[in-house]
């Protein structure tokens, strides 16, 4: 086992994309390491030997494997914590066997981090050359015929934003200070996401737009899926973290994630009554930290067993990012709800002692 | 030579076109279609110009039109294909399956094997396909060769060792017996268009008496056949009602469009978006285009279906929202469209003279909800709202009436959503008489002649008469009413029909037509009711009184409305109001009623309030204020010596008395705007004062109060 905290998806799945790639006789796009269907069955799991990365509705990673497919770019939208960029990262890998061409979408992301920056020392020793530039990872993955990944591209500001214009519709990257370009190889592609709870921080142009295809990750459907995605990510994350593998807390995690449901929808899981919904998104992502969480509680000072008390504060924490607001439906959901539950005594007893 | 047996999958786009290649090819020189044979002398007209599917045959019991059997078509229904086909090449077309006549004779047999109904679907199910039309496009459209003999096979071994029963049995006798009769007639190269599943039926050759055995002594009926404009989402239908295809407007697509589908369809939905004002290229188009294409591949399929196209069209035309996509699937996948048929298809004279009538009122039915607005001074629209208002009143549901009139409007909006039951309804509604005028005087007369017709119907069919102008009835009903009304004994059935008639009397005005008997029997009502009230109002619990009360304000604006009985009728609330058992929610009520009309002073009122909150039953008082302040709060806002009183009684309220009155007070209280509760608030705490009224400038005022009173019709002369 390395010492790396976190394997890139290619390195940590290395032996499934080897079968894969082993097993896979159907045509490969240019450029790619594995067929659109391989893509597929590796993102999706086959039951037996490939597990599933992704959880949910087998329609919309077609679409998106098709979009790359065709050399369009894609933008995955969705709520934070919607598997996003866990399913961008695992789209690079299966496709180009690289998932590190990464830009991160801030608010201070320069140009330089889409286009190309200079080496200045070399730039001022040798004068303007190939040898003084220094790429960025787009313009990598042009070169490389590799996938450019992009996340929170509506964080960017809108003049870095519309640098990519021309990478997608061209697929070129003119160096004017050079007199040349960088074409695109077969094979290059960028996926970006965005969130769109905060949709308005920098709208995308409708140049920009119309050069992606556009899938939106929804927050799991039902119950037993989501459970399902808490269940395998949580036992992930505890391997890497070398946590012994959790006693069956299955019961908590189903507990865990019908609190965030149902303070996500406004009502309970019967439908019968309304509750008030918190100021955060309550997403997945969040209830597989407040699991893990309660599971390294548990194991360092508990019992070594998932209890309510492990994961109350995990859940108070979630669900208050306002203090004032988020306190008050808090309380209600926990006297008007949870306190009602008879089998849910002692999860009340842990959120009170909180 | 053996005959050629065409087993298809009914409004099957796919089905259609294989069958117009293989009749192309076999060259029959008579067709055998699954329909009924009563509608042999009706199959003509499919081929007539004025003729356009959605159609359906309608086959009734002469006697009793509600039971009735449709056999629909769509333009992309194989049976329709091959019946234009016969008509177009002149070859003599037939009906083969079990007459109505004994079809409708015999008691609704419940099928749920759907397997029977659907094979095609069971085999489509078999090999893994959720979606029968895809599964066919993907075995049978895409490859091009004749798919019929395959089909034959297939019901053949679905169907082994399970001999059909029943009414299928029967069926299928009579299919084998129009067969043999038609070879006996001398025809070589007969063509039959079935169902998939009748196919091994057709082709194997029992005894003949043992066909006739099964035929033999069924019961039946006489019955009447028709052609009726059918639509495309009530396809599926074979009799009665039912759920229908999901995606018509795709299968019109996929049976017209010449070539191309998936780019002819991406295109039609960017048109779809375009006009909603979306911006969505030719670029886009290609964009799409290009992912369906993909899409299929992945999927390993000859070529996009609805599903790789509606998910490129998502992803590439709506950037992932579903409220466009939503646009694109009501207009294009449903796409939903209502047929035609021709002037000269046999009618009941009620439906000819609808025809007529909407014709000389240039109204067209369709099959989605349109809404209509009506300006009733307009002489075409008044025409049209009496139209309409008589279908409704003979029971034909074809306009709903939005926002009701109200006082006097002279305007109407209704949605119009036409249904192909409604031509059933039509036929059965001709008893009534020949013409929809003639049809809605019928029934309204009937009501009226109906020994056991409540008051509140026979009110409302007489507001129905004027509002339909069909006064040949209203004298009829108007009798009816007056004579049901002085045999009543209940003052409320009296009250509850009183609404109805004071608003037909309004209409008498602003519809041009008069209402004398009305009027008289207005007025009576009027005076009946204010003769029972006193005594109904007694000894009432809490819900009775509740209750009395809705009425009560169901009739007082009624009287408003009225004018005339004014008098009478404030006389009558203070005499009720003089009762001593009167509940103190009537008390309150009646008592705010007077208040707001004029018709007690505000010392009186607030003398009343005093009494009834300073004796000593907290419930009682809790009541009254309830009853009082449900005409609104603001009355108590603006007012310091009704306040004063309450909160005065509240106050005083022992710690038990207070406990007892608190739900009834919060009921009361809670009922208001948060507004007017914080406006409330303020007062009591004294902390807001409720406005500027010391500086109020009568002499500036008094334009503004006069034109307000001209308005609520209590100008002083």
């Amino acid at each position: 086992m390395t010492a790396v905290l976190r394997p890139h998806a290619e390195q940590q799945y290395s032996a499934e994309l080897a079968a894969l790639a082993a097993a896979d006789d159907r045509p490969r796009p240019p450029g790619w390491k594995l067929s659109p269907w391989a893509v597929t069955t590796y993102i999706l799991g086959d039951g037996k030997k490939i597990t599933p990365k992704y959880i949910g509705s087998r329609r919309l990673i077609e679409v998106a494997v098709a979009t790359l497919a065709t050399d369009r770019a894609l933008l995955l939208l969705g709520v934070p914590g919607t598997a996003k960029t866990w399913l961008s990262e695992h789209l690079a890998a299966a496709i180009s066997g690289d998932s590190t061409l990464l830009v991160q979408g801030t608010a201070g992301t320069a140009e330089e981090a889409v286009r190309y920056g200079w080496n200045y020392a070399r730039l001022l020793a040798e004068g303007p050359s190939r040898a003084a530039l220094t790429p960025s990872p787009v313009m990598r993955a042009m070169s490389e015929g590799r996938i450019a990944r992009i996340e929170e591209l509506t964080r960017m500001p809108s003049d870095v934003q519309d640098a990519l214009i021309t990478v997608l519709s061209e697929k070129t990257l003119p160096i004017p200070e050079l007199g040349e370009e960088v074409q695109a190889a077969k094979g290059f592609t960028v996926i970006a996401t965005a969130n769109d709870r905060d949709r308005g921080v920098n709208e995308l142009s409708g140049a920009l737009r119309r050069r992606f295809n556009t899938v939106v990750l929804p927050v799991p459907g039902t119950p037993e899926e989501e459970v399902e995605i808490v269940r395998r990510r949580v036992a992930q994350l505890g391997r890497a973290l070398e946590l012994p593998d959790p006693p069956s807390g299955l019961d908590e995690i189903r507990r865990v994630v019908t609190v965030f449901r149902e303070l996500r929808q406004g009502m309970t899981a019967d439908g019968r009554t309304k509750l008030k919904s918190p100021s955060g998104t309550l997403s997945t992502a969040e209830a597989i930290s407040v699991v893990a969480g309660g599971i390294a509680l548990a194991t360092h000072f508990g019992d070594g067993v998932l209890r309510p008390a492990d994961l109350a504060a995990g859940i108070l924490g979630a669900v208050v990012q306002d203090p004032v607001s988020d306190r008050v439906v808090w309380q209600e959901y926990l006297e008007a709800v949870v306190r009602e539950r008879a089998d849910w005594r002692d999860f009340y007893r842990a959120c009170r002692d909180v | 030579m053996s005959d050629l047996v065409l087993g298809v999958r009914h409004h099957g786009p796919g089905s259609a076109r294989a069958v117009v290649r293989a009749l192309t090819q076999y060259r029959p020189d008579v067709l055998l279609v699954e329909g009924p044979p009563e509608a042999d002398e009706l199959v003509g007209l499919a081929a007539d110009a004025e003729m356009e599917p959605p159609v359906a045959l309608l086959a009734h019991v002469a006697a009793e039109p509600a039971r009735a059997a449709f056999w629909p078509f769509a333009v992309f229904s194989p049976e329709w294909q091959a019946i234009r086909y016969a008509l177009r090449h002149g070859i003599p077309v037939r009906f083969c399956d079990l007459p109505a006549a004994y079809g409708l004779a015999e008691p609704e047999e419940d099928d749920p094997d759907t397997g029977r109904y659907d094979p095609l679907g069971t085999l489509a199910r078999t090999a893994g396909y959720d979606d029968v039309e895809r599964w066919w496009e993907d075995v049978v459209e895409h490859r091009g060769d004749s798919p019929f003999d395959a089909v034959a096979e297939a019901m053949a071994e679905l169907r082994r060792g399970e001999p059909a029963r029943g009414r299928e049995a029967r069926r299928e006798a009579y299919m084998r017996r129009v067969l043999r009769r038609t070879r006996r007639e001398g025809f070589e190269r007969i063509a039959v268009a079935c169902g998939a599943w009748h196919v091994p039926a057709l082709r194997e050759r029992p005894p003949v008496a043992e066909d006739d055995r099964l035929l033999r002594n069924l019961p039946k009926v006489k019955v009447a056949t028709t052609w009726v404009p059918w639509t495309h989402g009530r396809l599926s239908v074979r009799s009665g009602y039912g759920a229908g295809v999901s995606s018509p407007g795709w299968y019109h697509h996929l049976f017209t469009a010449p070539d191309s589908p998936a780019e002819r369809w991406l295109t039609e939905a960017a048109g779809v978006l375009r006009e909603e004002g979306l911006q969505v290229s030719s670029a886009h188009v290609i964009e799409a285009v290009r992912l369906a294409g993909t899409l299929a591949a992945l999927r390993d399929r000859p070529m996009p279906g609805l599903g790789e196209l509606t998910e490129a069209v998502r992803a590439v035309l709506c950037d992932g929202e579903e409220l466009p996509l939503d646009l694109v699937r009501r207009r294009l996948v449903v796409g939903e469209r209502l047929g035609r048929v021709p002037a000269s298809t046999p009618m009941v004279p009620l439906q000819r003279d609808l025809r007529e009538e909407l014709r000389r009122l240039r109204l067209r039915p369709a099959a989605t909800a349109a809404d209509l607005d009506l300006d009733l001074r307009k002489p075409l629209d008044l025409e049209r709202s009496r139209l309409l208002h008589r279908l409704g009143l003979i029971g034909i549901g074809w306009g709903t009436l939005r926002e009701a009139g109200g006082k006097g409007t002279f305007r109407e909006r209704w949605t119009l959503l036409w249904r192909p039951e409604l031509d059933v309804e039509l036929i059965e509604a001709s008893v009534l008489g020949t013409t929809i005028r003639g049809a809605a005087t019928g029934k309204a007369a009937g009501v009226a002649a109906q020994p056991e017709a409540t008051l509140a119907d026979l009110t409302s069919v007489a507001e129905s008469c004027l509002l339909a102008d069909v006064q040949e009835a209203l004298p009829q009903v108007v009798a009816a009413i007056g004579a049901r009304a002085a045999l009543d004994a209940e003052v409320t059935h009296l009250m509850a029909a009183l609404p109805a008639l004071a608003r037909a009397c309004r209409y008498g005005d602003v519809r041009g037509t008069s209402g004398e008997a009305l009027r008289t029997v207005v007025d009576q009502l009027v005076v009946r009711i204010c003769v029972g009230l006193p005594a109904a109002v007694g000894g009432l619990d809490d819900d009775a009184a509740r209750e009395l009360i809705r009425y009560v304000d169901l009739v007082h604006p009624a009287v408003s409305l009225l004018g005339a009985g004014r008098e009478r009728w404030r006389a009558t609330l203070l005499r009720v109001l003089g009762r001593r058992d009167l509940p103190g929610l009537i008390d309150g009520r009646l008592t705010r009623l007077l208040l707001d009309e004029g018709g007690m002073g505000h010392e009186d009122a607030g003398l009343r309030m005093a009494l009834s909150v300073t004796v000593h039953e907290p419930a009682r008082a809790a009541a009254w204020v309830e009853g009082f302040l449900s005409g609104g709060v603001v009355l108590l806002i603006h007012d310091e010596s009704l306040l004063t009183l309450i909160d005065t009684w509240v106050a005083g309220l022992t710690p038990e008395a207070f406990v007892e009155v608190l739900p009834l007070l919060r009921r009361t209280f809670g009922a208001f705007e948060p507004t007017e509760r914080r406006a409330l608030g303020d007062r009591v705490r004294g902390t807001r004062a409720p406005g500027p009224e010391a500086e109020i400038d009568p002499a500036r005022a008094a334009a503004a109060v006069r034109t307000v009173e001209l308005i609520l019709g209590r100008a002083h002369g």
